[in-house]
């Protein structure tokens, strides 16, 4: 996805962008609204993540007055509580906002989620032997069956589709799959691996244990 | 906050007035009565002065002798006062000539007629005398002639004239009571109206008054606008002030989460990931704990001076279950809504902080792949919503425990919170009027919380 993050706080911002990175997309920064005016103008973003406070104005303002003219979904990046703010940024226009510190993973997860509401969400087909993994979708395709896949498997086959024939340690699958606040054992891992070989089942595509190091996919 | 009232301006005003009245109206029978009094005793006294002086008319000297014809129409006036008693004497010095022999009148100088109350018989008499000399056989004779009334008929017709100004005083006060009782009130009603127009203003409408009133209460008016001016602009600094101090901290504990996380894809030894998965779960601590300081304090805030707008409960708990299904969804987390209509009265954000603070308790216990389900529905006089869940429930503790401040149940290891969730959800509740129930899921074997309102 291409985002357009406007954030003043250039340490927030940079670390963002780099976070955004990892997980493939790609981010323009702009550090105030006029500098995201300029951005606009010249190019086409999936999502705006636009803070509240900037130097030269309040975000929600921005939002208010651009609505008519900018058409690209806002993800509004708030630090305030949310009783007081949710409200006024929905109101004006934003699609759903966020506090800060955020998941990424629960960023990422909001951001499909306006896209899907918004009919903004790119078709993003992986080849996966003879099925064709649709991640946005959320569905397997083999033949005729189409198998809808739970946001948790989902997530786990995007990691392997990504890195394919690379070892991925179940530590870093959980990284993936879990939120730091939950505490789950290792062996939860085992049981979304075991679910993903069932419905990769005749695909041509094996998750293979490597004693001692984790799981890898071989095409 | 209330105010001991103090005696009502109204029933002191009138009651002031009423003294007033009463003041008077007494003082006007006092003297009605007197005059009465005065008025038919000068009456009696010239009544009895004609009859005497006309007696002693009679008076003449035949041979010596001094004659006497007592005159039918002297008693005849005496009588058309009433039916008093009258008594005469007629003497030459303290020869009785006719008449009763024990009345004594008052002293008397020729001429003159002189007057005096005096008891007689038992009774009280008012008595005239007059002299007259009469010349008998070359000698000047001094007859005296007294009459004597009992005063009955006077003081009766005095009675009655102070009754009549009795009832007619009484009549009076009446009247004016009312009167003074309506023109306080015509009065005050200006200070009502704008006491109304304060009070039916909502909480967050601190415009300045503008209606004209009288001069009386432009100090007041003045004063009020001045007070509202400060309150606005206090709200105004204390929610920049939050706002900013919002800012301030979660800005750098955005910059240590994404490091963190960034770090995390490139450590590889599984102590230094351990040591960053700690860091991420204090950062997502204290962020948990700033957001529910801060809605606590919101919540205080609003349930002080409670907005009053109908909330249509469906499509409320439809917003706050979208705002939380992408949350929900990373665990796999299906939002089940089951709904039938349902209205209250009251501030529409506090009750969506309540349920939104209920429901992310509920996704944050739940396992994975589990089902949340609200409920929201009407019935005896009472609107719900019940959030149940398929976690580990409250376990054995008393549920009135749960709702103290920092205090969390005995089931939840290992899980982000600081324990003011249940607490704020309680107190928006009981800002309405309403209270949370906290129960056991009857189907899945996890909690069920419920959040009661009041119906509208």
């Amino acid at each position: 996805m291409r985002f357009l993050l406007v954030e003043d706080n250039a340490e927030l911002a940079d670390s963002v962008v780099q976070r955004l990175g990892l997980d493939g997309h790609a981010v323009d920064h702009a550090a105030t609204l006029s500098d995201a005016e300029a951005h606009l103008e010249v190019a086409d973003y999936d999502l705006i993540l636009l803070d509240v406070m900037l130097p030269d104005g309040d975000g929600r303002d921005f939002l208010a007055r651009s609505r008519d003219r900018i058409n690209t979904p806002v993800i509004v990046l708030t630090a305030r509580s949310q009783i007081s703010d949710r409200v006024g940024a929905l109101d004006q226009g934003a699609d759903d906002y966020i506090t800060k510190p955020f998941d990424f993973s629960e960023l990422e997860a909001r951001c499909r989620a306006v896209l899907r509401r918004r009919g903004g969400l790119a078709r993003n087909e992986i080849t996966l032997g003879a099925a064709v993994f649709e991640p946005n979708a959320g569905t397997l395709r083999h033949g005729d069956a189409v198998m809808e896949l739970r946001n948790r498997e989902i997530r786990l086959l995007e990691v392997f589709a990504r890195n394919p024939g690379h070892i991925l340690s179940k530590s870093q699958l959980m990284d993936r799959l879990f939120s730091h606040d939950e505490d789950v054992t290792e062996n939860a891992i085992e049981v979304y691996v075991g679910r993903l070989r069932r419905k990769l089942d005749g695909v041509g595509v094996r998750i293979e244990t490597v004693r001692g190091a984790g799981y890898r996919m071989s095409l | 906050m209330s105010v001991q009232p103090g005696w009502p301006i109204a029933r002191k005003l009138t009651l002031f007035l009423a003294a007033i009245v009463a003041l008077l109206a007494l003082v006007s029978w006092g003297m009605v009565t007197s005059f009465a009094r005065e008025a038919a005793g000068r009456t009696q006294d010239n009544i009895l002065a004609a009859s005497a002086t006309s007696i002693a008319e009679t008076l003449r000297s035949e041979g010596g002798q001094v004659r006497l014809e007592l005159p039918y129409a002297a008693f005849s006036m005496l009588g058309a006062i009433s039916e008093d008693r009258v008594f005469y004497r007629v003497a030459a010095g303290d020869d009785v000539l006719t008449g009763y022999a024990d009345l004594d009148g008052p002293n008397v100088t020729p001429g003159e007629p002189s007057f005096a109350t005096l008891p007689y018989r038992d009774m009280n008499v008012r008595a005239v005398s007059v002299m007259r000399v009469i010349l008998a056989d070359g000698e000047a004779v001094p007859i005296t002639v007294t009459l004597a009334q009992t005063r009955g008929g006077v003081q009766g017709i005095a009675a009655g004239l102070s009754r009549q100004a009795a009832y007619l005083s009484v009549a009076v006060f009446l009247l004016a009571v009312g009167m003074s009782a309506f023109a306080v009130r015509a009065s005050l009603r200006p200070l009502n109206t704008m006491a109304q127009h304060v009070s039916t203003r909502g909480p967050s409408d601190l415009r300045p008054l503008r209606r004209r009133g009288p001069p009386e209460l432009m100090p007041l008016v003045r004063a009020l606008n001045r007070l509202m001016d400060r309150l606005e602009g206090s709200i105004k600094r204390s929610e920049d002030f939050i706002a900013e101090a919002a800012h301030r901290v979660r800005t750098p504990l955005a910059i240590v989460r994404t490091q963190a996380e960034i770090a995390l894809h490139s450590v590889e030894e599984e102590a230094q990931k351990q040591t960053l998965r700690r860091v991420i779960r204090a950062v997502d601590d204290s962020s948990r704990s700033a957001s529910q300081l801060l809605d606590h304090a919101m919540v205080s805030f609003r349930a002080d001076d409670l907005a009053r707008e109908r909330v249509n409960l469906p499509a409320l708990a439809e917003g706050v279950a979208d705002a939380l299904r992408p949350t929900a969804e990373m665990k796999d987390i299906d939002i089940a809504l089951a709904m039938s209509p349902a209205e209250v009265e009251g501030d529409a954000i506090l009750i969506q902080n309540a349920l939104r603070n209920v429901l992310d308790n509920a996704i944050k216990y739940s396992p994975a792949e589990t089902i949340v389900r609200i409920s929201v529905g009407n019935g005896g006089g009472e609107a719900r919503i019940a959030v149940s869940d398929e976690g580990p429930g409250f376990g054995e503790e008393p549920a009135a425990h749960l709702t103290e401040r920092f205090k969390r149940g005995d089931k939840v290891e290992g899980v982000v919170g600081s324990g003011l969730g249940l607490t704020i959800a309680e107190e928006a509740l009981s800002a309405h009027g309403g209270r949370l129930e906290l129960g056991r899921n009857l189907e899945g074997g996890g909690a069920c919380v419920s959040l009661i309102l009041p119906a509208a």
